[in-house]
């Protein structure tokens, strides 16, 4: 009774306070307790379907994710993605949604035998002052073992939580002003 | 153009630079007339803002007249003189709707870096 008290306190808590984040609680499929779990919100001053459409369509992901590559899709719940990895490599899972609640919530999970075995849940609730939409993301990922998994950690462990608040960032900016900002001076300097 | 580049720490040049281009359709283009020395200049000047490059075009208070105009640019016309303010704002996001231009969420490309400085980013 006590672990399960304890369990439900920490799972409470937010993503990036929580001592030991629950994948689970945080509504992510992916069995594994060490798995390493990320979260961040945003306020987007946009609707809520608007944001939902967008992201849905997981092709836009390439635009405002800066590890992945392309998301090719392969029917209307699976798709394929292709990750920058570490020291230049690339990895390939396809992905499969899990959740989808139109103009609420998309949940999605690696397929099976995926080298980064991996789960993910985008929110988008109404802003209660009428700011737009509030977006909040969960990942979590496994790092595989051995020495790819290290080069892995290396990469993407690094600072996961400000990797998914730039990610956040971005697509704010894109779906508020349709382009990312820049300081370059030329067009082919641009993102 | 010509244009009042950086160099490095206490040292600016004027340099033939490339011509700017309307990118966005709400851009417009200003041939500027006259430019203030504004105190974070020099702090730029003196290298005490992180993120300057060498050939960075110096000059960010300024006043001139519209020469080019995207196409959805509805308020300016070929012609118009105009002052500019500091700050780049999107004119998109919550704080740009509510005139708090100085707030803006989306135009620093080191929002990052001003974040953890400041706890909040700021406008770019």
């Amino acid at each position: 009774m006590t672990e399960r008290t304890s369990r439900t306190l920490d799972a409470d808590a937010p993503l990036s306070s929580a001592r030991k984040p629950d994948p689970a609680a945080a509504g992510l499929d992916i069995a594994d307790d060490d798995a390493e779990l990320v979260g961040r919100t945003v306020t987007i001053n946009r609707p809520r379907q608007e944001l939902y459409d967008f992201w849905r369509d997981f092709r836009h992901l390439p635009t405002f994710m800066e590890n992945i590559e392309d998301v090719i899709i392969l029917d209307d719940n699976r798709s394929h993605w292709i990750v920058q990895g570490p020291a230049g490599s690339e990895l390939e899972w396809d992905s499969i949604v899990t959740e989808d609640v139109p103009g609420e919530v998309i949940a999605w999970r690696s397929a099976e035998g995926a080298t980064v075995e991996n789960s993910g849940r985008v929110e988008f609730r109404d802003s209660p002052n009428g700011r737009g939409t509030i977006v909040s993301v969960t990942i979590a990922y496994k790092p595989p073992g051995g020495k790819l998994g290290k080069a892995f950690a290396k990469v993407f462990r690094r600072e996961p939580t400000i990797q998914a608040r730039q990610e956040l960032r971005r697509f704010k900016q894109l779906m508020e002003t349709g382009e990312l900002p820049t300081a370059a001076m030329l067009p082919q300097d641009m993102p | 153009m010509r244009a009042l580049t950086w160099q490095g720490k206490q040292n600016v040049r004027v340099d033939t630079v490339p011509d700017p281009q309307i990118v966005n359709p709400r851009d417009a283009i200003i041939r500027v007339t006259s430019t203030a020395i504004c105190g974070s200049d020099l702090h730029l000047y003196d290298h005490y803002i992180p993120g300057m490059k060498d050939g960075d075009i110096l000059g960010h208070e300024f006043m001139g007249e519209v020469v080019e105009v995207g196409p959805e640019v509805k308020k300016l016309k070929v012609g118009d003189k105009v002052v500019v303010p500091f700050t780049i704002c999107c004119g998109q996001c919550y704080y740009c709707k509510n005139d708090l231009w100085s707030a803006c969420d989306n135009t620093n490309p080191n929002a990052a870096l001003l974040e953890g400085i400041n706890g909040h980013n700021a406008a770019g």
